[in-house]
């Protein structure tokens, strides 16, 4: 065809032209694409430093009593004896109270840090007055000075929220008390109950799938709808809890059937036992799958080998196959129980507790978690409780943090070694 | 041992052993694989589970008087205490934080996807991808965090105080988006990464730019993965809970009529509160909820269309990923 024209790009000075236009454009799109992948970046830094910027700042105390006029002949109230204190908790503090810490623990057998810091928290009665960023901490010193100066009898404290008290020191409705101990005890028992179930069915499961399943009809739905459970929202995972671990199975989740029930008022199912299998059943895809992978990296030859000198098939896996997959099924469990461990919506639904004290006995105690606890402070108006919620995504991070790099290091370990 | 044998002596060897040829049985192997096959058939009674409890409690709830599955699909208002039950205020919440997410992730998602399989070196990244997967690895209740003390005021400094609630959909939407950001970006990445290299290298040949090559060959060619992509991102947005939960608001924006929800696009301001569906769900299940009481049976019929929508979207992205495999292959 000699009447079409060859080629409609423009020759000569304008094809140069149009030549540099193309790699301009092709320069500006590359930063374009860069900047968006920098977004990932500054929104990390952003989130972790919104959180830090909130665990640590300038507070505003005011005591109720100052300290200093409890001084009795000159010594100071830090260096007073233990009769000293307990008479002053006596003649400063209600009958009632003085009733209720005596049939607590005696006064008088107390040790002399206990009942100081009984004075402190009863008598002289610190209260925060309000709370600063870290940012605003930093550059704004000298008007926080001057508010703290405005106020009579208050001192300015910089505070770290995320201390070793705070995370020693059980959940209280005073933001200055309050400690994530209860929570973390919950989130480690509530993981352990997880661990227990899915780990051992999840394994189970892929070596099924794996080593023993034909492709059947049925093999295939099975293969089919892990996937499809993988992409089922998790609140839905706590519906079926509520229905079926807290209601239907409401005898063993309570442990009334084993005679164990741990609190009277609260058997009613919602317990560590029942949290802990509803993240099972959650992260069970996300197990399965992984073991799968894992199961699948294993060389055929090793199983024909042992086929080969009359192993059955359940000594080949054991001795075999499981050994060589482990490191691969390690990190995927681990893995899928840090996404558990951050689970917040399911468990809400099954009805974790919104304020308990006291520390979780065993799998029938009512529970918080981490998250939950997280999630509750930060619903919560007041500015000291969105401090106390950063620290407590400080020390969730630090536990995820932790649990990958035990992930990491394990799978090293295993992977020199095989 | 002795090499000559006689002939009776060999008989009373095989004698003696006692071969038996026919297969051993061996109970503890088949017991084993039968318990194997509980696990794995596990999932379906999951399955099946989930279903089972969403439609029957959904059952018992519109088996009720005061509910009317059409007042359910078509009202304008939820509102428990007088006995509202319309499903729109909660799913139009639902579908305007997805929107918004997506708005976000969506082209973020593909550029980043792009730069990391088509520009960036190993070294580069080496160092983006693991950002990538913290980010990914951060709990959702962090994110829910970071929405109401960080991205609302952002929003209220930028819109105005007085125009940006303090609860608002936009702000929740927004911090969904980078939520699933990491979702989006490495499953569009896998899509680009199994894109020959035949055809890259075919459109250099042809004296095409790197921008050239990516947008109009390798994008095109990874096309159905990155609708795949697109379908599982709208549904994880759809079934977030936590960031809604905490910053979109805590209760269903109402609306009089369909004409006062579609006039001057009232459904659809996003700086205003809004309750979602699983917003819904887990501020009713946090609270004091009684057993069969028509709160609880609503939030399972809430559940049950939560549910619906995001099977049949992961089932549509299954399809067009298997599809996608075929078309590469």
């Amino acid at each position: 065809m000699n009447n079409t024209p060859a080629t409609d790009y423009p020759e000569g000075e304008d094809g140069g032209r149009y030549v540099r236009g193309r790699q301009r454009s092709g320069m500006i799109w590359s930063f374009v694409f860069f900047g968006a992948t920098m977004i990932g970046i500054v929104v990390l830094t952003a989130l972790l430093f919104n959180v830090a910027n909130a665990a640590f700042g300038f507070v505003l105390m005011k005591d109720k009593v100052q300290a200093a006029t409890l001084a009795v002949g000159g010594v100071p109230l830090a260096e007073l004896p233990k009769e000293a204190l307990v008479e002053i908790l006596q003649k400063k503090v209600s009958k009632g109270v003085v009733r209720r810490l005596e049939s607590e623990k005696p006064l008088a057998e107390r040790d002399r840090g206990e009942l100081y810091d009984l004075v402190l928290a009863r008598v002289v009665e610190p209260e925060m007055v309000k709370s600063w960023s870290l940012l605003d901490s930093l550059t704004k010193r000298s008007a926080i000075r001057a508010e703290a100066d405005a106020l009579p009898d208050s001192r300015l404290e910089f505070r770290s929220w995320l201390t070793l008290a705070f995370i020693t020191s059980p959940q209280s409705s005073n933001a200055e008390l309050a400690g994530v101990r209860t929570a973390i005890l919950g989130s480690l028992f509530t993981i352990l109950v997880t661990i227990l179930f899915a780990l051992p069915v999840g394994v189970g499961a892929a070596i099924y799938l794996e080593e023993y399943a034909k492709d059947t009809t049925l093999n295939r739905l099975i293969q089919t709808n892990i996937s499809n459970l993988a992409g089922v929202p998790s609140i839905i995972y706590g519906m079926l809890g509520l229905a079926v671990f807290v209601r239907m199975l409401e005898g063993i989740t309570s442990g009334r059937l084993f005679g164990a029930v741990t609190d009277p008022t609260t058997a009613n199912g919602r317990t560590i036992i029942s949290a802990g299998l509803t993240l099972g059943l959650l992260i069970l895809p996300l197990i399965i799958l992984n073991a799968q992978e894992a199961v699948r990296t294993v060389p055929r030859s090793l199983r024909q080998a042992s086929f080969g000198i009359g192993a059955t098939r359940w000594q080949t896996i054991w001795h075999h196959v499981l050994p060589g997959a482990i490191p691969g099924i390690l990190t995927g469990t681990i893995l899928a129980v840090s996404r558990a461990i951050g689970e917040t919506a399911p468990l809400v639904v099954i009805g974790a507790s919104t304020f308990i004290v006291q520390d979780p006995s065993g799998p029938f105690s009512k529970f918080t978690t981490l998250p939950i606890q997280i999630y509750q402070w930060t619903a919560r108006p007041q500015a000291e409780f969105r401090n106390l919620a950063a620290a407590a995504i400080l020390v969730l991070l630090a536990l995820l943090i932790t649990l990958n790099a035990t992930a990491v290091i394990l799978r090293n370990r295993y992977a020199r070694s095989a | 041992m002795s090499v000559r044998v006689g002939s009776g002596t060999a008989a009373a060897a095989v004698e003696a052993v006692d071969l038996d040829l026919r297969r051993h049985r061996r109970p503890g192997e088949a017991i084993i694989q039968a318990l194997l096959f509980a696990c794995g058939i596990l999932s379906i009674f999951t399955t099946l589970g989930i279903i089972f409890v969403l439609a029957r409690e959904a059952l018992l709830f519109f088996q009720r008087p005061e509910v009317t599955v059409l007042e359910f699909l078509t009202g304008t208002v939820w509102q428990p205490q007088i006995l509202k039950f319309g499903i729109f205020p909660l799913l139009n919440a639902t579908i305007l934080t997805s929107v918004i997410a997506m708005m976000v992730a969506l082209p973020l998602g593909v550029m980043i996807a792009i730069y990391l399989s088509e520009y960036a070196s190993p070294r580069a990244r080496g160092i983006l991808k693991p950002v990538l997967e913290i980010l990914a690895g951060i709990p959702t209740v962090v994110y829910g965090y970071f929405a109401l003390t960080l991205m609302t005021p952002l929003l209220r400094s930028i819109f105005g105080v007085d125009r940006v609630e303090i609860y608002n959909v936009g702000s929740a939407g927004l911090v969904i988006g980078i939520l699933i950001l990491p979702l989006i970006s490495s499953m569009s990445e896998d899509a680009l990464h199994a894109v020959p290299r035949s055809l890259r290298e075919a459109a250099y040949g042809l004296g095409a730019t790197r921008l050239e090559t990516a947008v109009k060959i390798v994008v095109p060619a990874a096309l159905s993965g990155l609708a795949a992509a697109f379908i599982v991102g709208i549904s994880r947005a759809i079934g977030e809970t936590m960031v809604v939960a905490l910053a979109a608001g805590a209760g269903p924006r109402n609306f009089g009529s369909w004409g006062e929800a579609v006039g001057g696009l009232n459904f659809f301001n996003p700086f205003k509160a809004a309750e979602t569906m699983t917003g819904h769900i887990v501020r009713i299940s946090g609270g004091d909820l009684s057993y069969d009481s028509l709160d609880y049976d609503s939030l399972f019929a809430i559940g049950l269309m939560l549910f619906a929508i995001t099977f049949v979207l992961n089932l549509i992205s299954r399809w067009i990923v298997r599809r996608f495999r075929e078309e590469v292959e």
